[in-house]
C-alpha cells in the first residue's frame, strides 16, 4: 500500500472565489468553473525543507527583528499545535511561515498606510518546521486589530497569517488564525467569505492555559489540517496498467 | 452507524496584501531575519538541463496587472523526476524544482530562472508533455489558484493525457506559454475575461 491521489478539496468548506462583500475578489475570482482533475505526480510531489535551514530565532517574533537587548512590544503569546492530514496523521517536516501586524495593528510594509506606529523591534515574520509528530510552536506578540479599505468601516480581527507546505504541492495552503473570544471575527468580510460556521470555528485558536508559561506568555493552540491522500489498496495495481 | 474518522482541511483565507512579509521578507525590505527569501533560486552552476526564464503577469478582470500577487512553481528536473516525493528515483541534486516570486510592485511582472522540465507520467503510465505547475495567491484571491504552463510547439501536446481531458479545447491555449526568445517563455495569467486561464480543482 502506498500513498495515492490527494483527497479532493471540499469547495463548500473553503471560501468561494467570488465573494462580493470582500470587494477585491470581484475582479480577481475566476468566472469559469474550475476544471476538476485527479491528482498526478505533479500535484502529489512537492518541495520539502530541512530543519538545517532554520535560524535560531526564526520561530521567535519577539526577538528575531529586535535590536540587541530589546524586545517587541505587546502581549506575549506562544502559538502551538500540530499539522495533520485529513486522515488525522501528524505531518512531520512541514514548513510553516507566519506573518502578522504588530501589537498596534500595523504591518511593516511599504503599501501599509495605517496611522498606528511601527514597532522598531518587530518585523512580523517567522517560520518553523514541524517535528516527528507534526508539532510546532512559535513565540510572538498578540497582533492588533486594524482597519482596511473595503467598506467604510471594516476592521480585521486580530489574526496571524499562515503559509503551509505539506509533502505535496497540491496541499499548499494559506490561511489565517483568529483568537478565541474576539468580537470582531463575525463582523469581518474576509472571515465571512467562509460560509460554514464550523469552518470558521476551525480557524479560531482557543486560549490554552495549560501551556501558558506563568509570569511570561499565554498560549493559544492552533492545529492545521492539510489534504489527505487515498491509500492505493485496489488501484494502480501492476495488472491494471 | 460508525463514524468516519476523517477530519476537515483548514479552510483557506486570502494571502492579503502583506503576503510578502511572511513569504519574501527580504523582497519587501525586512532584512536580517532570513539570509535570503525561500524559492529565490532554483538552479546552480551544476544543474543539468536547458536554462530558461519563465516570466509573466497576472491580470484581473479589468485587464490590470496585479502588483501584489505571489506566484509559486513546481516542476520536474530535466529527466522528468520530481526533486521530492517521486517514487521513481532521485532527481538532480542541483535542482530544487520549486520557485517563488512576487510580482514587481510597479509592473506586476514576476520571473523564474529555471530549466526546461522533462516529461512526467500520468497515473496510467502515458507521458504528459513537459509542464510547470503554478500556484497563485494574492489579496482578493480567497483560495490559491492552481494551473499549469506548457511549452509551445511541443509535439507531445496533442496527445497529452491531461490536456486532452479538457472539454473546451479552444481554452487549452491559455495554458501554453509564448516563446519570446529561444530561452524565454512568457506565461500571462488572466483571472477573468475572454482569455481566462484554465484553473484546476486538483
Ligand atoms: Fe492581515
Amino acid at each position: 500500500m502506498t500513498d495515492g491521489p490527494l483527497f479532493h478539496r471540499d469547495r463548500n468548506w473553503h471560501p468561494k472565489g467570488f465573494t462580493p462583500d470582500y470587494k477585491t475578489s470581484v475582479v480577481r475570482s475566476p468566472q469559469k468553473a474550475l476544471l476538476s482533475m485527479n491528482t498526478t505526480l505533479s500535484e502529489e510531489t512537492g518541495p520539502v525543507f530541512g530543519h538545517e535551514m532554520l535560524g535560531d530565532l526564526d520561530n521567535d517574533l519577539i526577538l528575531n527583528f529586535a535590536q540587541p537587548g530589546e524586545m517587541a512590544l505587546g502581549q506575549r503569546i506562544i502559538v502551538h499545535g500540530r499539522v495533520l492530514d485529513e486522515n488525522g496523521r501528524g505531518v512531520p517536516g512541514a514548513l510553516l511561515e507566519f506573518w502578522q501586524a504588530n501589537a498596534g495593528g500595523r504591518y511593516r510594509h511599504a503599501k501599509e498606510g495605517y496611522l498606528a506606529p511601527l514597532d522598531p523591534n518587530f518585523g512580523g515574520c517567522g517560520r518553523t518546521i514541524t517535528g516527528d509528530d507534526g508539532g510546532y510552536a512559535f513565540r510572538t506578540i498578540k497582533p492588533g486589530a486594524y482597519p482596511w479599505p473595503n467598506g467604510v468601516n471594516d476592521w480585521r480581527p486580530a489574526h496571524i497569517h499562515f503559509s503551509v507546505f505539506g509533502r505535496s504541492f497540491g496541499q499548499r495552503l494559506i490561511t489565517q488564525m483568529y483568537f478565541e473570544g474576539d468580537p470582531m471575527i463575525p463582523l469581518c468580510p474576509i472571515v465571512r467569505t467562509i460560509s460554514d460556521p464550523d469552518a470558521v470555528a476551525q480557524l479560531i485558536a482557543p486560549l490554552d492555559m495549560n501551556n501558558t508559561i506563568p509570569m511570561d506568555a499565554r498560549a493559544y493552540k492552533f492545529d492545521i489540517v492539510l489534504r489527505g491522500r487515498r491509500s492505493t489498496l485496489f488501484e494502480n495495481r501492476m495488472e491494471g496498467n | 452507524m460508525q463514524k468516519l474518522t476523517h477530519i476537515k482541511e483548514n479552510p483557506s483565507q486570502t494571502a492579503g496584501p502583506y503576503v510578502h512579509i511572511g513569504c519574501v521578507p527580504n523582497f519587501c525590505g525586512i532584512t536580517g531575519v532570513y539570509d535570503q527569501d525561500l524559492g529565490a533560486s532554483m538552479v546552480n552552476d551544476q544543474t543539468k538541463g536547458d536554462r530558461i526564464t519563465v516570466t509573466g503577469s497576472v491580470f484581473d478582470g479589468t485587464g490590470t496587472p496585479l502588483k501584489d500577487a505571489l506566484v509559486e512553481i513546481w516542476q520536474a528536473d530535466a529527466n522528468g523526476i520530481y526533486p521530492n516525493g517521486d517514487p521513481r528515483g532521485d532527481a538532480d541534486q542541483n535542482f530544487t524544482g520549486w520557485g517563488r516570486a512576487a510580482g514587481d510592485y510597479d509592473t506586476g511582472v514576476w520571473s523564474f530562472e529555471t530549466i526546461k522540465p522533462g516529461a512526467v507520467p500520468f497515473p496510467d503510465g502515458r507521458m504528459m508533455a513537459p509542464h510547470i505547475s503554478f500556484w497563485i495567491v494574492a489579496r482578493g484571491i480567497n483560495i490559491g489558484l492552481q494551473t499549469r504552463m506548457y511549452f509551445p510547439n511541443d509535439p507531445m501536446l496533442a496527445d497529452d493525457p491531461w490536456l486532452t481531458r479538457i472539454e473546451h479545447q479552444n481554452r487549452v491555449q491559455t495554458l501554453i506559454a509564448t516563446e519570446k526568445t529561444p530561452t524565454t517563455f512568457q506565461f500571462d495569467i488572466h483571472l477573468q475575461g475572454p482569455d481566462e486561464t484554465i484553473f484546476f480543482d486538483v
